[in-house]
């Protein structure tokens, strides 16, 4: 096998200081969020200050995502777990005395529930490898599972243990994984195709972003290890273009991995062909759904298409073509290293392993997350979240974007699966969970969601195309205080013929959300259309004229 | 050998050969299904989702343009409820843009026209979102009103299809959503425009047209290249 090449654009903050392992190193996130922060000039100015102070067994790594966007920039001593948060340049030298300080003895230190309640899975690397450096990755057991896949196991053995892992789609609709790659693998067919979708797309989601920017590597090894399994040779990873950052950091592990032997031809030394390529998206919600991604990277419209045929037996230029969620190739690595039945250990009922949530809204702990499932809302609100801003009251979570539902407070204790978020009316998507507190005003969220999707249906069929404008229309009279009882009925009937009718995902379940909040919030409805009021404070309804 | 199919369609008996759609065997058979999409002899796109049919063991409605037909399959085509649904969305259609019979030179052969009078939708009730969209009458011999377009797209598809011009494409997303010559130039400009006029024949509303036809003028029947290019395919056995 070659030797792993050293990274073309390797920078200073990388290399090494000095020879032997390093008694102590400081962490830095270097993803999106820690980087919109001057991140970089911190590790900058770590290297000068450190190299100032003579320190010269310490080591500045660059890593991916810490967790805690909320505090970043974020430092962390790895040695002793010590985090530095809102790190400033003036803070620096404190982090020098720290790294001075660190001795053998030094133990990692608990770190509070934010960490201590995860369960890392898909995001085991983040945080702790350089993005861009294969050896980093190799390091931590990266590439063992692909190695161990093309030199003992047959593809229909690999599908056999995701499938006992119980693995389900991450993209959203939960789609067992094992199932989908034994259809592509029988599908006729000499050309197949592997397409890792990464065009993430709702509010206030950034899982996908955080996997790419933090473990682009564990990306290429789970689709690699798919390809194996359904006999594909080539595969896209269709991302959308507003995350240079991750599209980045993925053209740099795609070329480091192609000439480490882990991608291209003959992979690993084995007979094993399989190449990746980069597709972008240009900023369309719709590419996320399959159909209309398989359109967008054959260079057509990015529109949906109905199904059957699903992309499994006619995909990618009518090829067999396994589709997954970049956190569905980021687990399979760790899968087939641990074991399926480890994996299946994980979670409750039909819903296994983890789940990585994007903790975002009123909450202390925004950040990226990942969490058995089967963990309660509760635990992931008020323990890892650490609860709402400024201690006022929880009102809802919002869970599976704009096709989701927003959960009330009764509900906090029901255990997060992919069954019980649909028994709540919501649905587990990919990822996004918004907090809100009783600043919001639910018929405005609903509105909000609504808005959304009216902007962002492709305009294909009628009822997607004019009824989301309608809704929104709808929510707009209400919002505005304008609206009667009868206009409420009617953005029910309109919304379950949309729910009915639309031809993808994005206008079936463009409704959700004004399900939901119906469901669980009627008389925030009721107080806009009836008494004209609005409870939360949030909608200006003009005081009604007086009569003469 | 081709394989045939038994199965029903609101409770009918019917038969068809393998790799045809719910939508040719019901029209063979008498049974009427609403579309403004489709059109016999070019491709399908469901779309327009009027051809929504239920299907017996399947949680969905799906669109019988587009749904091969299997055996024993049990199609409801007719129901209290698809005909709600169908009403809604023709309802959709009209408060799209700016629909007004009276004064639109299809009226009385717009298929618009004619689905809402067979659905008996009597009245509408949705928003209207009536936005300012554009005429283009910069071609010789035609001119496009968006007002009346309902994007089914038989334009576009004809165009490239049958024609092989390609000229009509789409353009932008969502209720932005245009037909549009040539990357986006006027109409008149277009340098691979035939003016074939297959488009003005297809356009199941008023929104193509032949430039100086009166009101209710617009006849639209003259398309005997569609039903020729169905029996080209089939001999070819496309």
């Amino acid at each position: 096998m070659p030797a792993a090449a050293r990274p073309i654009r390797r920078r200073v903050i990388t290399e090494e200081l000095h020879e032997g392992p390093a008694r102590a190193s400081a962490y830095v996130c270097e993803a999106a969020s820690c980087m919109s922060a001057q991140a970089h000039d911190i590790t900058l100015r770590l290297g000068e200050k450190t190299a100032e102070a003579d320190l010269t067994d310490v080591t500045i790594k660059r890593v991916g995502c810490l967790g805690l966007c909320a505090a970043g920039p974020l430092v962390e001593i790895a040695e002793t777990g010590q985090l530095f948060s809102h790190v400033t340049p003036d803070d620096v030298s404190g982090i020098v005395t720290a790294l001075q300080n660190v001795s053998p003895e030094n133990t990692r230190a608990p770190q509070g529930p934010f960490f201590e309640k995860q369960l890392r899975v898909a995001t085991e690397n983040m945080g702790r490898v350089d993005p861009e450096n294969l050896d980093d990755y190799l390091e931590r057991g990266g590439y063992e599972a692909l190695k161990r896949v093309l030199s003992e196991m047959t593809s229909s053995e690999v599908r056999e243990e995701i499938t006992r892992s119980g693995l389900r789609g991450r993209g959203g609709a939960g789609f067992p994984t094992g199932l989908k790659w034994t259809t592509v693998a029988k599908a006729q067919g000499a050309q197949k195709y592997v397409i890792c979708n990464a065009d993430e797309g709702d509010p206030g989601a950034f899982m996908d972003r955080s996997v790419l920017e933090s473990d682009p590597f564990r990306i290429l090894e789970g689709m690699a290890i798919a390809a194996f399994a359904v006999h594909a040779t080539e595969g896209y990873v269709y991302c959308r273009a507003e995350y240079p950052l991750a599209v980045a950091r993925l053209r740099t592990a795609i070329r480091l991995a192609q000439r480490a032997g882990y991608l291209g031809a003959g992979i690993a030394d084995t007979s094993f062909n399989f190449d990746v390529q980069i597709r972008l998206g240009a900023g369309a919600f719709v590419c996320g759904e399959e159909t209309a991604l398989i359109a967008s990277v054959e260079g057509r419209r990015g529109t949906p298409r109905p199904r059957p045929p699903y992309p499994a037996v006619q995909g990618l230029w009518d090829c067999p073509t396994l589709i997954n969620n970049v956190e569905t190739f980021a687990s399979v690595p760790t899968i087939l290293r641990k074991g399926p039945d480890w994996y299946a250990g994980i979670g409750v009922g039909k819903s296994k392993g983890t789940k990585v949530f994007a903790l975002a809204g009123r909450v202390v702990n925004t950040g990226l997350v990942e969490v058995p499932m089967g963990m309660t809302l509760r635990e992931i609100v008020f323990d890892i979240g650490g609860g709402i801003i400024d201690g006022r009251p929880f009102k809802a979570v919002q869970t599976g974007g704009p096709s989701g539902g927003c959960i009330p407070a009764e509900h906090l204790d029901m255990p997060v699966s992919y069954e019980s978020l649909i028994e709540l009316g919501s649905f587990m998507g990919s990822g996004g969970m918004i907090v809100m507190d009783d600043t919001s005003c639910m018929v405005d969220v609903a509105k909000y969601f609504q808005d959304f999707c009216r902007d962002e249906s492709c305009g294909k069929c009628v009822p997607c195309r004019v009824g989301t404008t309608q809704l929104w229309m709808l929510l707009d009279q209400i919002t505005r205080g304008e609206a009667t009882m009868d206009d409420l009925a009617q953005l029910e009937r309109l919304a379950g013929i949309i729910q009915k009718m639309s031809l993808c995902g994005l206008g079936q379940g463009a409704p959700n959300p004004i399900f939901s909040t119906l469901r669980y919030f009627r008389d925030e409805y009721l107080a806009h259309i009836v008494d004209r009021v609005c409870p939360a404070g949030v909608c200006t309804i003009e005081p009604a004229e007086v009569m003469a | 050998m081709t394989t045939v199919f038994t199965f029903r369609i609101d409770g009918k008996d019917v038969a068809g050969s393998e790799g045809q759609s719910v939508m040719e065997v019901a029209e063979e058979n008498g049974i009427d299904i609403p579309g403004l999409c489709h059109l016999e002899g070019i491709h399908d796109r469901g779309a327009c989702r009027l051809c929504m049919v239920e299907i017996a063991g399947s949680p969905k409605l799906a669109a019988a343009c587009m749904t091969k037909i299997s055996e024993g399959m049990d199609v409801t085509a007719h129901s209290e409820r698809l005909l709600e649904y169908r009403r809604t969305v023709t309802e959709m259609m009209f408060m799209e843009r700016n629909h007004v019979c009276a004064v639109c030179v299809a009226n009385n052969h717009c298929e618009l026209q004619d689905t809402a009078d067979e659905l008996g939708v009597t009245h509408f009730d949705l928003p209207r979102i009536s936005p300012k969209v554009d005429i283009d009458a910069s071609h010789r011999l035609f001119a496009i009103d968006h007002n009346r377009c309902i994007l089914c797209l038989r334009c576009v598809r004809v165009c490239d299809e049958i024609e092989g011009a390609h000229t009509w494409d789409v353009m932008h997303r969502g209720l932005e959503t245009r037909v549009q010559t040539d990357m986006g130039i006027p109409w008149g400009e277009s340098p691979t425009c035939t003016s074939c006029g297959k488009c003005v024949q297809v356009c199941p509303t008023g929104a193509l047209f032949e430039k100086g036809r009166a009101v209710a003028r617009g006849s639209k029947t003259r398309r005997p290249f569609l039903p020729w290019m169905k029996v080209v395919a089939e001999e070819r056995g496309l």
